[in-house]
C-alpha cells in the first residue's frame, strides 16, 4: 500500500514536471520566441530535476528506515523486556510489529504491547507521511526552480544530453566495478584466510585435508593446493587432447573442403554443443561416459574408474570442441585469399596448402584460441564436480579420481554461511588463484588474437 | 614441397622430362596424403556430430519415459469412522485475524492427525479384494504424500465426509521402477526395493488397469519433494529460473546497451576506453564459478541479501551476462552504415539524437538476439548458484524474487545426487529435457529474429 502511494507520488511528479516544462516553453514558442531547445527537452530536463531530489530522499529512507524503526520500538519496550537478548527480544519486537500492522497476535496481549503497537502504528504513519511529503516537496521545489530557468536561450537539450551521458558513463563503469569488486572481495577474504594458514603452505603444500569446520576448533588441517592444481591441469590437458584435433580438423574441413550447403547445416549442429549447460555434460559423464570407459577398461584389462580425470577430461573436451572450431574457423578465414590461391596455383594440393601455408599463417591465432580454451577448461566446474571423483590426492594415473580447484571451491563453500573459518575462507583463496590463472591466460590469448587480426587487416 | 618449388624456380639443366617424371612419381603419395587429410577432416566432423547425437539420444532415451508415470485410479471413501474431526471453524464476530487463523490452524492440525493411511489402504484393498497383504506393504505401493493430498482435499471441502470420490493417486517410485523394469526383476528378494507381496499387488493392479502409465503432470505442477520422490516436480525450480531470467533481462539489457553505446559512440579512443574494453573482454572469459565466489562474498556476506533467493542469483548472472550483451551490442552498432550517422548529423541532429533516434532503432533486433542468447546461456548456469546457497532443498514455489527458491539447473544437480538412483536418473533426464526445451526455444526465437532482421536490412 505504502509503496503504491510512493509510486503514485513519483508518477504524479513526473507527469506534472514534464507538463510544466513543456507548456512553459511551448507558450514562449507560440509567443514568437525562437527557442534553443524543443519543448520536449525542456520537459525532460524538468523531470530530471524534479525526480532527482525525491529519489535521493527515498533512497536514504530505504537504507535507514529499518534501523530507525528498530530503535524506536526498543525505546517503547519496558526496561525488563528491552533487557532481553537474542530470540526473545526478536519475538517481542515481532509481536509489537504484528499488533501495529493490524494483523494481531495469537493469545493474550499485555497492556504495554497494545500501547506500544498503537504508538508504533502512529509512528509509522507519521514517518511515512513526513518522508513522502519531504520527497514530494523537495521534488516540487526543484521542479519550480527548473521551470524558472526556462528561457528562449536556455540550452535545455545540451543539459539533458549531459545527464544522459553521465548515465552512459556510469553504465560502462559497471564493468570496471565488477572487476574491481571481484579482485577486492577475493583479496580481502584471502587475506583473512592467510591469517590462519601461511601462503607458503597453501601455494606449495602437497597435501590437502582441510578437516571439518567447527567453531572454536583450533586444528585447521592441511591446505596444500598442489594436488588440486595438478588435477585441474591434468583434466585440462586431457580435454585439450580431445578437443584440439577434433575442433581444428572440423574447422579446417568445414571452411576449406565442405560444400556451402553441408557447412550451413553442420555448423549449427556442432554449435548446439556450445549451448548445452555444463550440468548436462556432467550428468552425461556420470551416467553414460564414465560407466562406458569403466566397461571398456575391464574388457582390455585396464582399471579405469567410472569417475576419473579421464572421464571428466574427455567430456570436457567434447564441450570445448565447438569453442575451438568456431574460433579457428574465424581465424582460418582471415588468412588472405591470395596466400591460398598462390599456393594452389603453384601446384600444391589442397592439404599441402592447408598444412604448409594456411595453418602456419594462422598459427598465432590458433595459439590464442587454444589458450582461451585452456582457460575455459580450467574454470569449468560442473563436469568435474560430477565426474572427476573428488579425491584430492597427488596422483599421476589419469584413470584414478582426482579433485580440482573448482570442485574444491564448491565443496568448501556450499551450505556454509559462516565465512569465519579457514575451511570456507580457503574457497576465496582458491577463487583468487583461479581468477589470476585465467586472467593471465585470457590477457595473453586476447593479445595474441588481436595482434594476429591486425596483421592481416 | 619445398623441393618442388626449387625445381620450378631453377629448372634443371638436363631437360624437363626428368622433372616431369619426378613430379609424376610423387603424385601418387601426395594424392594419398591429400585423401588421408580429407578423411581426418570428415572423421573429426563426424565425431563432433556423433557426440551431439549420442548426447541427445541418451538424454531422450532416459528422460522421455519419465514423463509417463505409474498412477492408480482409486475410489476413496472418506469414512466418518476414520476421519473424526470437528466441523471447520468460522470467523466469529470480534475475533481478531490472528485468533481466527490460530483456530483454523488448530483444526487443520487435527485434520492432519487423521489416519489418512487407513483411508488409502481401504481404497487400495477395494481394488484387489481378497489379496493377501500386510497393511505396511499396501502403503509401500502408494506414494507417501498422497495422504497430504487427501488432507488438502478435505481441508478444501469438508463436505466430502462420508462420500466416495474417484482419485488418481501416484504409485510410489518403487512401483514405478518395478513396472517400468528399471530394476532387475530377477534380483533376490533382499535386493528388491519392494517386498514380495507389494510386487504381486502392483503387478495385479497393473494387469487389471487400476495402475497405468499416465502423463506425469506432477513434474510440471509439483515442487521438489524428498519424502515422496514420485511426486517431485519442477514447479518451484521453473519459477525460480523465471525470476532470475527477469532480473537478468531487467538489469543487464539497459546497463549493457548503455555501456555499449557509450563505448562505441561517445568515448574518445584513449587509454581509459582501452582499459574498459580489455576489462569487458576479460570479464567475458572469467570462469562462472568466480562470479559465484564474488556473489557469496559481496551479496551474501557483505550486503546480507537472503540466501538462495532468485534476486541474488539474478544479480550474479547479470554480471556474467553483461559482457556478452555489451560485446554483441557494440558489434551491431558497428554494423550500422556510417552513411546513416552522417545523414543524421548533416541534418543538424546532435550526437545523442543521432544515436538514440537513428542508430539505436536499427540495432534493436541485434540487441534482442544477443539478449536472448545471453539469457539462455545464463539460465543453464549452475556453479555460481551453488555458491549463493541455491543448492538448499526448497519445497515451495517462490512468491517473490526475494523468497527462497530452487532453479532448474540446480534442481538437476540435486536430483542426480538422489539416493533412489534408478528412479531419479530418469527424473533428472526429464528435468534436463525441460531445461533444454526452454533454452532451445529461446535460441529458436533468437534465430527467427535474426532472420527477420536480415530480411529487412
Amino acid at each position: 500500500m505504502n509503496s503504491l502511494i510512493t509510486a503514485a507520488v513519483l508518477l504524479a511528479l513526473l507527469g506534472l514536471a514534464y507538463q510544466l516544462g513543456w507548456s512553459k516553453s511551448r507558450r514562449l514558442e507560440t509567443a514568437g520566441a525562437k527557442l534553443h531547445s524543443r519543448p520536449s527537452y525542456h520537459g525532460y530536463l524538468t523531470v530530471v530535476w524534479a525526480l532527482a531530489p525525491a529519489l535521493v530522499i527515498l533512497l536514504f529512507w530505504l537504507l535507514f528506515s529499518d534501523r530507525i524503526t528498530q530503535s524506536y520500538i526498543l525505546s517503547l519496550l519496558p526496561p525488563d523486556v528491552a533487557a532481553l537478548t537474542g530470540a526473545d527480544l526478536f519475538s517481542a519486537i515481532r509481536r509489537v510489529r504484528d499488533i501495529a500492522s493490524g494483523f494481531g497476535v495469537a493469545g493474550e496481549t499485555q497492556p504495554w504491547e497494545n500501547a506500544a503497537g498503537q504508538s508504533l502504528r502512529e509512528f509509522n504513519a507519521l514517518t511515512f507521511a513526513i518522508v513522502t511529503a519531504a520527497a514530494a516537496g523537495a521534488g516540487a521545489l526543484a521542479m519550480l526552480w527548473a521551470r524558472s530557468r526556462i528561457a528562449p536561450r536556455f540550452r535545455a537539450r545540451n543539459e539533458f544530453e549531459g545527464v544522459v551521458r553521465v548515465l552512459l558513463i556510469a553504465c560502462s563503469g559497471v564493468a570496471i566495478l565488477t572487476t574491481a569488486g571481484i579482485i577486492a572481495s577475493l583479496l580481502a577474504e584471502s587475506i583473512r584466510f592467510f591469517s590462519f594458514i601461511s601462503p607458503i603452505d597453501f601455494f606449495f603444500g602437497t597435501s590437502w585435508s582441510p578437516g571439518f569446520s567447527t567453531t572454536g576448533n583450533e586444528a585447521h588441517g592441511e591446505y596444500g593446493m598442489i594436488p588440486l592444481v595438478w588435477g585441474t591441469l591434468m583434466i585440462a590437458a586431457i580435454a585439450m587432447l580431445v578437443s584440439l584435433p577434433i575442433g581444428l580438423m572440423t574447422a579446417v574441413y568445414l571452411s576449406q573442403y565442405a560444400a556451402p550447403r553441408l557447412r550451413d547445416t553442420v555448423k549449427p549442429v556442432i554449435e548446439i554443443l556450445a549451448g548445452i549447460p555444463t550440468i548436462v555434460y556432467g550428468f552425461f559423464a556420470l551416467v553414460t561416459v564414465g560407466p562406458f570407459f569403466s566397461n571398456v577398461g575391464a574388457l582390455i584389462g585396464l582399471d579405469i574408474r567410472a569417475t576419473s580425470a579421464f572421464t571428466a577430461g574427455v567430456v570436457m573436451g567434447i564441450m570445448i570442441i565447438p569453442f575451438i572450431s568456431s574460433l579457428s574457423d574465424d581465424i582460418l578465414r582471415q588468412v588472405p585469399r591470395a596466400m591460398r590461391d598462390g599456393s594452389l596455383g603453384l601446384g600444391a594440393t589442397k592439404s599441402e596448402t592447408i598444412r604448409q601455408v594456411i595453418l602456419p599463417a594462422a598459427l598465432p591465432g590458433i595459439v590464442g584460441a587454444f589458450l582461451l580454451a585452456v582457460s575455459r577448461a580450467i574454470g569449468e566446474t560442473m563436469i568435474v564436480v560430477l565426474a572427476a571423483g573428488n579425491s584430492p590426492y597427488l596422483r599421476f594415473n589419469p584413470f584414478e579420481p582426482v579433485s580440482t580447484v573448482t570442485v574444491t571451491i564448491v565443496k568448501q563453500l556450499t551450505g556454509d554461511t559462516d565465512f569465519a573459518s579457514p575451511q570456507s575462507l580457503v574457497a576465496f583463496a582458491l577463487g583468487l588463484t583461479l581468477f589470476v590463472m585465467t586472467l593471465i591466460l585470457n590477457v595473453v590469448a586476447l593479445q595474441i588474437v588481436r595482434r594476429y587480426r591486425e596483421q592481416y587487416e | 614441397m619445398a623441393d618442388h618449388f626449387a625445381a620450378v624456380l631453377n629448372p634443371p639443366s638436363d631437360g624437363s622430362a626428368e622433372r616431369l617424371a619426378r613430379i609424376r612419381a610423387g603424385l601418387k603419395s601426395r594424392h594419398a596424403r591429400e585423401w588421408r587429410f580429407r578423411a581426418y577432416g570428415i572423421a573429426a566432423t563426424a565425431a563432433a556430430i556423433a557426440f551431439v547425437v549420442i548426447l541427445f539420444a541418451m538424454i531422450f532415451a532416459k528422460g522421455l519415459p519419465a514423463f509417463w508415470q505409474a498412477k492408480m485410479d482409486l475410489d476413496v471413501f472418506f469414512d466418518p469412522a476414520i476421519v473424526k474431526v470437528e466441523p471447520k471453524p468460522v470467523q466469529q464476530e470480534g475475533q481478531s485475524a490472528a485468533d481466527y487463523r490460530k483456530a483454523v490452524l488448530d483444526w487443520e492440525r487435527a485434520v492432519t492427525l487423521v489416519n489418512w493411511n487407513r483411508v488409502i489402504e481401504a481404497a487400495v484393498r477395494a481394488k484387489a479384494p481378497g489379496f493377501q497383504i500386510d497393511t505396511r506393504q499396501v502403503l509401500t505401493v502408494v506414494e507417501t504424500n498422497e495422504r497430504f493430498v487427501l488432507r488438502d482435499m478435505f481441508v478444501e471441502n469438508p463436505g466430502l465426509l462420508g462420500q466416495t470420490v474417484p482419485v488418481r493417486m501416484l504409485a510410489s517410485a518403487n512401483v514405478d521402477n518395478w513396472l517400468k523394469g528399471t530394476i532387475d526383476r530377477s534380483l533376490p528378494d533382499a535386493q528388491q526395493q519392494l517386498r514380495d507381496q507389494a510386487r504381486g499387488l502392483a503387478d495385479q493392479l497393473y494387469a487389471d488397469g487400476t495402475i497405468g502409465m499416465r502423463f506425469a503432470w506432477n513434474i510440471f505442477v509439483n515442487v521438489d519433494s524428498r519424502s515422496a520422490p514420485a511426486a517431485a516436480g519442477l514447479a518451484g525450480a521453473f519459477v525460480g529460473s523465471l525470476y532470475m531470467m527477469l532480473v537478468v533481462i531487467l538489469l543487464s539489457v539497459p546497463i549493457g546497451v548503455m555501456a555499449a553505446i557509450y563505448l562505441e559512440e561517445f568515448a574518445s579512443k584513449g587509454r581509459i576506453t582501452d582499459f574498459i574494453e580489455v576489462n569487458i573482454n576479460n570479464l567475458a572469459a572469467v570462469p562462472s564459478i568466480v562470479f559465484g565466489v564474488f556473489g557469496a562474498a559481496v551479496f551474501i556476506n557483505w550486503f546480507h541479501l537472503p540466501l538462495s533467493a532468485p534476486i541474488v542469483g539474478g544479480l550474479v548472472l547479470t554480471l556474467m551476462t553483461l559482457p556478452t550483451i555489451i560485446i554483441a551490442t557494440r558489434a551491431s552498432l558497428r554494423a550500422v552504415p556510417p552513411s546513416l550517422r552522417a545523414a543524421a548529423l548533416g541534418l543538424g541532429a546532435s550526437r545523442t539524437q543521432m544515436v538514440f533516434h537513428h542508430v539505436l532503432p536499427v540495432t534493436f533486433p541485434g540487441i534482442m538476439t544477443a539478449t536472448i542468447i545471453g539469457v539462455a546461456h545464463a539460465i543453464g548456469e549452475t556453479a555460481p548458484l551453488l555458491l549463493i546457497g541455491m543448492n538448499a532443498f526448497v519445497a515451495s514455489v517462490p512468491a517473490t524474487p526475494f523468497d527462497q527458491s530452487a532453479a532448474l539447473p540446480v534442481q538437476i544437480y540435486l536430483w542426480q545426487g538422489n539416493e533412489n538412483r534408478n528412479f531419479f536418473e530418469a527424473r533428472t533426464s526429464a528435468a534436463i529435457i525441460v531445461l533444454l526445451a526452454l533454452m532451445l526455444s529461446l535460441n529458436a526465437m533468437a534465430i527467427y529474429l535474426r532472420r527477420r532482421l536480415e530480411r529487412r536490412m
